[in-house]
């Protein structure tokens, strides 16, 4: 299963290497990773995304970033109302008559035609992954000739619908 | 002129550099004993250890794999961090099976590494290695100093992480730039720990707690795991005060031996691939189980399908990472084990009912006790340990090094105390025996210091002889000599068609004559007549000294669970 963990991280050299080393190391797949800073000074934000088989993995992963010293914080936002956005850049091949073509294609999508070449044009999205798939799909038939995707960033939205107000992290799980 | 000239010799007069902080920090935290080896990198801290001298005692080893082993016997008796220093490059890659035995026996150690000057940190300089990349997953942390004025807050830290919570290896790499940067006067030495993502969990879940003394009222198969938390928790007269009360069996790990008296009637003795059948059984058969420190490794499950099949499992670690990590866990309590211990010995519960429990136990004990045979013409191994053990009225430090002769060291070294066992559990280090007891030797100065190790495991590390003639430790060395890798000959003839391959050794030094020409005193041993006479006066002995036993080779380690069988799979429980 694939599960939306974030990170927050003292901003100290080596600490994405210590956490993708960490995962590494104990055969956790990254499927994507984003890093950033935050409102705070001196904190980065990671958002991972990593596929485990179970359940007794996941607390696994969890437990072992939590141990990290420069790890202040770990949550599995997944299950959680949570905002989730990625954003991706893909070049498609294009005439100049397919232009308004594949315009039609991805305005639903809200995305953005951000450069044009004599026989290319580079679509700019964000969304939720699905979203960001599917519009892709939609676009393979014309020809994509580069997609760069900057992986999810999430977090959790300001209302969170049910009561159970339990906290991201237990150890009493 | 002339006394201004004189006046520059003066050390009070030399500019302090960054090393003279860091020595005054070390000397701050406590820190009596360095085990360093100077380099290009550490040049400027050997000149700040030169003008400590009198303040900090520094012992130079013969290569940094023997001087890092020998931090961690210091840190296994004492409990406080050993501190080691290394320089740059090969100096700190030297380090790295050492540092890698700690993480994985939760040793606190503070290992300063020297580093080459920041300007040219990336552009492979001489001597420059990546240590950081290279010991982020070997350590519990470490740091690169950047700047000086970060030293005190980084020297305190590095203490902190190494001796709380989990203990573990810290490494802090020193640009040499920074170790020899003159100091401004206004450096301040004092610093505030600074670590808002590192804050171990001591006292139990009072909840937690109550579920297990609950599901202990009513347990009739209990039994209690002890490992070395119970050591780093200083928790073993809790321990025995606990199982006493409820009349619990305990097993200990291999690096938990010692918690938990082996002369008690309810002391099952060793549990895993050497274990006794009792502690085995103990383990397969009982419906709870209370592992109090130790992280289930697989040498002491086996194969997990039979690991406790049938029992509720209570795990109290301060490492809450090792709470189901290998074994489903129904009652995690995270937590130091003495405040945990504190706290059950508290509870109001009733002892379970487990008679018949205990009666299947010691009939277990009595029926399939630890097994060897005397060797009529020469020395059987175990009778030898048996003998240690006697002579020393099983009151030494023991360390060994890694394989037969340390399980039979494990079996037949019996301890009613803690913090005297000193063995390679995680990582079985070999080489890691003697030097391992040069560390405690230090440590303990009046206690005496057995390092029992094989004939190849010694030879990986047998240059710090120098070390011990040099400062006169009065450690004793019995090489178990059976000439052969044995435990690699014993899994060979057991596990590979007895395809001896590459594991008996075709030469040897003649060890009495390399123990003297070290300046040591060398003995050799053939039979256990040689061994009754001199025995008592070898012990005496007030001096270093290596005692060569010849042992016969064929012998093997049983009970013995084979790689993937089950605690209830032990072979070789009865003499063959
Ligand atoms: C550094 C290292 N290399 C290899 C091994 C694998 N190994 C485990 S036990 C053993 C044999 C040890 O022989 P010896 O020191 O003579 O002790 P014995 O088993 O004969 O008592 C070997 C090679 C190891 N544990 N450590």
């Amino acid at each position: 299963m694939k599960r939306i963990i974030t990170l927050t991280v003292r901003d100290r050299s080596g600490v994405l290497n210590r956490v993708t080393g960490l995962l590494q190391r104990r055969q956790f797949n990254i499927a994507s990773i984003s890093v950033g800073p935050t409102e705070t000074e001196g904190v980065s934000k990671m958002t991972l995304v990593v596929e485990v088989e179970d359940e007794q993995r996941l607390e696994q992963v969890t437990k072992q970033l939590n141990k990290q010293i420069d790890v202040l914080k770990v949550s599995d936002i997944t299950d959680k109302a949570i905002v989730v956005r990625e954003l991706a850049l893909i070049k498609v091949s294009s005439s100049a008559q397919l232009r308004s073509e594949i315009n039609g294609i991805i305005d639903p999508f809200r995305a953005l035609i951000i450069d044009v070449s004599k026989d290319s044009l580079a679509v700019q999205i964000t969304g939720r992954p699905d979203k960001i798939d599917a519009l892709i799909e939609l676009l393979r038939p014309y020809g994509i000739k580069e997609i760069a995707r900057t992986g999810l960033t999430a977090f959790q939205r300001g209302h969170q619908p049910q009561v159970n107000d339990i906290p991201s992290y237990t150890l009493l799980k | 002129m002339k006394v201004e000239a004189k006046l520059e010799f003066q050390p009070s007069t030399e500019p302090k550099i960054g090393a003279d902080l860091l020595i005054n920090l070390l000397i701050k935290e406590g820190v009596d004993t360095i085990f360093g080896y100077p380099g290009g990198a550490v040049l400027p801290i050997y000149d700040g250890i030169y003008r400590a001298k009198g303040r900090i005692n520094h012992i130079l080893f013969r290569h940094e794999q023997g001087m890092i082993h020998a931090a961690e016997g210091y840190a296994r008796i004492t409990g406080k961090p050993g501190v080691v220093i290394a320089t740059s490059g090969p100096g700190a890659t030297n380090l790295v099976t050492g540092i890698t035995d700690a993480m994985m026996d939760s040793l606190p150690l503070v290992i300063f590494t020297g580093q080459v000057a920041r300007s040219v940190i990336g552009t492979d300089a001489f001597q420059e290695a990546d240590v950081m990349a290279i010991t982020t997953p070997i350590t519990k942390h470490n740091y690169q100093v950047q700047d000086i004025t970060d030293l005190p807050r980084i020297v305190k830290e590095a203490f902190h992480i190494a001796s709380t919570g989990r203990p573990g290896p810290v490494l802090v790499d020193v640009p040499k730039d920074i170790s020899a940067s003159i100091l401004d006067s206004d450096v301040p030495e004092d610093a505030c720990i600074d670590l808002p993502g590192y804050q171990p969990t001591l006292k139990p879940n009072p909840l937690q707690i109550r579920k297990l003394a609950d599901t202990l009222e009513k347990a009739s198969r209990p039994v209690i795991l002890s490992g070395a938390g119970v050591l780093h928790a200083h928790a073993s007269d809790e321990l025995t005060a606990f199982a006493e009360k409820h009349q619990l069996p305990v097993v200990n790990t291999l690096l938990g031996l010692g918690t938990f008296p082996a002369d008690s009637p309810l002391s099952l003795g060793m549990g895993g691939m050497h274990g006794t059948y009792a502690a085995n059984m103990a383990l397969y058969e009982c419906d709870l189980l209370i592992n109090f420190g130790a992280r289930f490794d697989d040498r002491l499950t086996g194969n997990l399908k039979h690991f406790a099949p049938n029992a509720k499992v209570a795990h109290i670690d301060i490492d809450p990472a090792e709470i189901g990590k290998n074994v489903p866990t129904q009652i995690p309590i995270v937590a130091d084990a003495k405040e945990a211990l504190k706290e059950l010995l508290s509870q109001t519960n009733a002892s379970p009912e487990h008679g018949s429990w205990l009666e299947k136990l010691t009939n277990y004990k009595q029926e399939y006790p630890l097994w060897y045979k005397l060797d009529p013409s020469g020395m059987s191994p175990q009778w030898l340990i048996e003998a240690i053990h006697k002579a020393t009225k099983g009151e030494a430090i023991v360390a060994t090094d890694v394989g037969q002769h340390q399980m039979w060291a494990a079996q037949y070294y019996t301890f009613n105390r803690p913090h005297r066992w000193i063995t390679s559990g995680g990582l079985g280090t070999m080489g890691f025996g003697f030097p391992a007891a040069i560390g405690a030797q230090v440590a303990s100065p009046e206690s005496t210091v057995v390092a029992i190790v094989g004939d190849a495991g010694f030879q990986m590390t047998l240059q710090e002889l120098s070390v011990i003639y040099e400062q006169n430790l009065p450690v004793k060395i019995f090489i178990v000599n059976n000439g052969a890798l044995g435990m690699v000959r014993q899994w060979q003839e057991l596990l590979h068609g007895n395809r001896i391959s590459e594991s008996i050794l075709g030469s040897q030094p003649n060890f009495v004559k390399l123990a003297e020409s070290y300046g040591i005193r060398g003995q050799r041993i053939d039979t256990q007549e040689d061994l009754i006479a001199s025995l008592p006066e070898l012990i005496a002995y007030d001096g270093p000294l290596l005692v060569d036993c010849r042992v016969m080779q064929q012998e093997k380690v049983f009970p013995m669970m084979a790689p993937g069988k089950g605690l209830h799979e032990l072979i070789g429980v009865k003499p063959i």
